[in-house]
């Protein structure tokens, strides 16, 4: 069993307790210790931003050609925190259990209540870095509805809260670079972790524009690379977006935990075709006023606005009237997926619902109406009127809905199908945010820890930012205090040698491949695997086919790649070749892990373990656990368990009807 | 929307790095479909050089939704293309018709200089920001979130001037290669709220002193800036710039 190192005593006492007695470091010695950021989304940039001010040395590593370009950047909806300035109930224990609830119990309590507790001054912090967040006209913070809530806890920046909450912690960061205490890299990417007595101790980076190999050393390391999403080649992740420094630490020992809990995201403009490259996402707070339907017809073709209002079915609505639209991303991308199956889709694909505003273009035009006493006046002026309001609340979204598919919004219900958005799973992490490698944290989406089986929107804005601004500055002093004795290693050291030696092996193989096939047609066809059968639905004999493809296409890959261009240049089908190996790698994992988990839980749906209205069977009995997997070589896995104990919540069937 | 496919001449800005001189070279493009955005047609072709032994054309890109600012390109003399408010990646191909030569190219200016074909440099803009692109408040400083009320027209200006994605197309479509489209899109950001106050007069000549040294050109008020913005940035914020400027100037402190 893994021990998660989760303080002792009552759950809201923990963290209190562990900040009191955690050790520390002298300002002195702080500026000797050299830390390692991998990653400058929000957890990377708020973490090297917060340590730089401390003190320590830090060097920031992204492989875009600036920090603000992670992919934080694209979140849309906003940021939750137990604030409770609606008045509507909200408090930290309420956001601390709707997280657990949203997460289907397979998330630590310790770890939650901690992000609860720390999601005020998340807020707070990002306020005074000037994040125009969203206001009420008296000038104080407006908030919003999220999935799997039934309070308004949601603060935002129109549609583009990530970008914001980004070019904050992103700011922090660059006044950090000013002042010497960070050092950033871009157009870098980290290719191999440097272990040196079995502690972390630094990264072998490459540049990408030149093709360099670069040793770095320090006294610690911290990945904060995101998701691996891009498993499925389409997704709403960025182009860019990669496992590849997760999974080198992975094969250097740090275990992987939960790699099937994936989250496929409810509303996403549908695949148009086979030229497709990623898919975009509408945000979840969309459905604070859009309704999502089929017509109650089979098969029907007719346009959406032919279609009378009683042969509509708002199928959440019907099957979950307690949250209605808003129940969480899981069950609502089953719902649309078993509806499209059952032969209601809509769209040319026929895999689409519609996402319908005329509703509430109609309410809010009927309150202009009322607020600014027009009386009297034409339906379409009240539809006018109404469209207004929807465009500041939405217009950005509306924009690039219509940018995509040509059709307008305002006009025509949005055509939306379900998609591959986030993963909860990651390398496992204790209560600390360490890795099974000493040394080696992992924050934001690229840690396991917080989200369970299923993450609630806006929650991970939440998560990146507490674990780089107000957990990692205190749980990294602890381990560091021991190491205050350690100097600097050079970097001729055996350890960084070797690393770099391995490396260059393999950038070295994969160009002397000369194959036929591209990197970009791998990808797809490992993205179709994973996406046909460790998709939304799973089931056996489809996940141990999957294993069987995988391997098949890793051997085709490793024989048939073709990359152009030269090592030591610009290169961008060398660093995609070295990703879309790693997922292929991953992508066995995950399938192995699906086939493991013998329950339904969350995103993890498993086809045999379903109740009879088709929601998600836990087993809790057998599954109560964190599966972490170590890696013992080529598809070969040893399964590690850490028990999940619930002190507080009693786990029950989920309930949103 | 009705569909279609088109066949397209594409003349393509190559150049291996920043010491080549560089060059254009055609190459045509099949059957693409009018629902594909711009990117993915420039993956159609890729894919076929790739294929053919060819060196494909190295370009920049990431989110590919219109708001990490890392796609650049200079489409038909247009920063970002013909599309207004859309950036490279939002823009689709039914922006075009069958039989179309569509010329395309980087950012050109001396501060953002060629890494290889169509991506280029722009380490600058992250210096300027260095230089006081920020409100200075460490973590854990802060008080409560709304322990401070903002003026919500305020505060959405404000948020409008912060919505610049940093891609540089200001700095392309101007005949200086000026920067003052984005330097002042932060400035006003962050001196439009009362937490950016502190620090106004510093922050306007600190920004401007990195622009000069990174060879920006200077603002003659053409507002082709603006006009290519993919954010809908205004040229207001430059006069609000230089307001500001002026006035940290004159206040000699």
């Amino acid at each position: 069993m893994l021990d998660s190192k989760i303080p002792v005593g009552p759950v809201h006492e923990k963290w209190t307790k562990y900040k009191g007695t955690v050790k520390l470091v002298n300002p002195a010695n702080k500026r000797k210790l050299e830390v390692i950021v991998v990653g400058t989304g929000l957890a990377g940039a708020s973490a090297a931003a917060s340590l730089g001010e401390m003190g320590y040395k830090v060097k920031a590593f992204c492989f875009q050609d600036s920090p603000r370009r992670a992919h934080s950047i694209a979140a849309q909806g906003g940021i939750n925190a137990a604030k409770n300035y609606q008045n509507d109930g909200d408090s930290v224990y309420r956001l601390f259990y709707d997280t657990i609830k949203g997460g289907d119990y397979r998330a630590r309590e310790g770890n939650v209540h901690r992000l609860a507790e720390v999601s005020t001054s998340i807020i707070d912090q990002c306020v005074a870095q000037g994040v125009p967040f969203a206001r009420e006209y008296g000038g104080l913070l407006s908030n919003r509805s999220f999935g799997g809530t039934q309070v308004q806890r949601t603060f935002y920046a129109a549609g583009q809260t990530g970008q914001q909450l980004l070019i904050g912690a992103y700011q922090a960061m660059e006044r950090q670079v000013a002042l010497g205490t960070v050092e950033q890299f871009t157009r870098h990417e980290m290719i191999e972790l440097v272990i040196i007595d079995g502690k972390a101790r630094g990264i072998i980076a490459r540049n990408l524009e030149t093709g360099e190999l670069e040793r770095h050393f320090g006294h610690a390391v911290l990945l904060c690379t995101g998701g691996y999403g891009n498993v499925f080649y389409l997704s709403t992740n960025a182009m860019g977006s990669n496992v590849t420094a997760a999974w080198k630490a992975h094969k250097q020992g740090a275990y992987f935990a939960n790699p099937c809990f994936t989250q496929i995201h409810p509303t996403c403009i549908p695949v148009s075709g086979d030229h497709q490259s990623k898919l975009t996402l509408m945000s979840e707070s969309l459905r604070n006023d859009g309704r999502i339907w089929v017509p109650a017809k089979q098969g029907d073709n007719r346009k959406p606005n032919e279609i009378p209002e009683e042969e509509r079915d708002y199928y959440l609505e019907r099957r979950y009237p307690a949250f209605g639209n808003l129940v969480p991303r899981d069950v609502a991308s089953r719902a649309a997926k078993e509806r499209c199956d059952a032969g209601y889709g809509v769209g040319s694909s026929k895999q689409a619902v519609y996402l319908d505003y005329a509703a509430a273009i109609q309410r809010y035009g009927k309150a202009e109406v009322s607020k600014r006493n027009l009386g009297n006046i034409s339906a379409e002026a009240i539809t006018n009127l109404g469209k207004e309001v929807v465009k500041e609340k939405y217009g950005n979204l509306f924009n690039m809905y219509e940018k995509i598919t040509g059709e307008n919004p305002y006009e025509v219900p949005m055509r939306i199908y379900p998609a591959v958005h986030y993963t909860m799973g990651g390398l496992w992490v204790d209560y600390e945010l360490k890795t099974t490698i000493d040394g080696l944290y992992a924050l934001g989406e690229a840690n396991f820890s917080e989200h369970g089986a299923n993450r609630l929107g806006a929650s991970a804005l939440m998560q990146g930012l507490a674990d780089g601004y107000f957990v990692i500055p205190y749980t990294l002093g602890n381990y560091l205090a021991d190491d205050i004795r350690t100097s600097n290693i050079p970097t001729d050291h055996p350890a960084f040698v070797e690393a770099e030696n391995k490396a260059t092996e393999r950038i070295n193989k994969l160009m002397s491949i000369k194959g036929k096939q591209t990197v970009e047609s791998f990808h797809k066809r490992l993205g179709k695997i994973i996406w046909d059968k460790c998709g939304m639905a799973r089931n056996e004999e489809g996940l141990k086919q999957a294993i069987a493809e995988v391997r098949a296409l890793r051997e085709e890959f490793w024989s048939d790649v073709r990359i152009p261009g030269e090592i030591n240049e610009f290169n961008p089908e060398l660093d995609k070749a070295g990703r879309v190996a790693d997922f292929i790698e991953l992508g066995e994992l995950m399938c192995l892990d699906a086939l493991e988990r013998n329950e339904s839980c969350g995103g993890h749906f498993r086809e045999e373990f379903q109740t009879p209205d088709g929601e998600a069977l836990r087993d809790d009995e057998n599954y109560m656990y964190v599966a972490a997997w170590e890696n013992k070589g080529v598809s070969d896995w040893v399964l590690h368990k850490e028990e999940l104990k619930y002190e507080i919540v009693k786990p029950s069937q989920r309930s949103y009807k | 929307m009705q569909h279609y496919t088109m066949n397209l001449t594409l003349k393509v800005w190559r150049q291996r790095n920043n010491k080549d001189a560089g060059r254009f070279e055609s190459y045509p493009v099949n059957n693409i479909s009018s629902e594909m955005s711009f990117l993915e047609m420039i993956d159609v072709l890729n894919e076929k050089l790739i294929t053919d032994g060819g060196d494909p054309i190295a370009f920049d890109h990431d989110c590919r939704e219109g708001i990490c600012g890392m796609c650049s390109m200079v489409i038909n003399g247009r920063p970002h293309g013909p599309w207004e408010e859309t950036t490279t990646c939002q823009l689709h191909m039914r922006a075009f018709k069958d039989g179309d030569m569509i010329t395309i190219e980087p950012f050109r200016a001396n501060a953002f200089p060629v890494v290889k074909d169509l991506a280029v440099n722009r380490g600058a803009f992250d210096r300027i920001i260095q230089s006081g692109g920020f409100i200075s408040v460490n973590t854990g400083n802060a008080v409560d979130g709304n322990s401070l009320p903002i003026d919500k027209d305020m505060a959405d200006e404000a948020f409008a001037a912060a919505a610049c994605i940093g891609c540089g197309a200001c700095v392309a479509a101007c005949k200086n290669a000026s920067a003052m489209l984005f330097l002042s899109a932060k400035v006003s950001h962050l001196s439009l709220l009362p937490q950016g106050k502190p620090e106004k007069k510093q922050r306007v000549v600190n920004m401007i002193a990195q622009m000069d040294k990174e060879g920006f050109g200077s603002c003659t008020n053409t507002y082709a800036c603006e006009a290519e913005c993919p954010k809908g940035i205004s040229v207001v914020n430059i006069a609000r710039l230089n307001r500001e400027y002026l006035g940290a100037s004159l206040s000699g402190d």
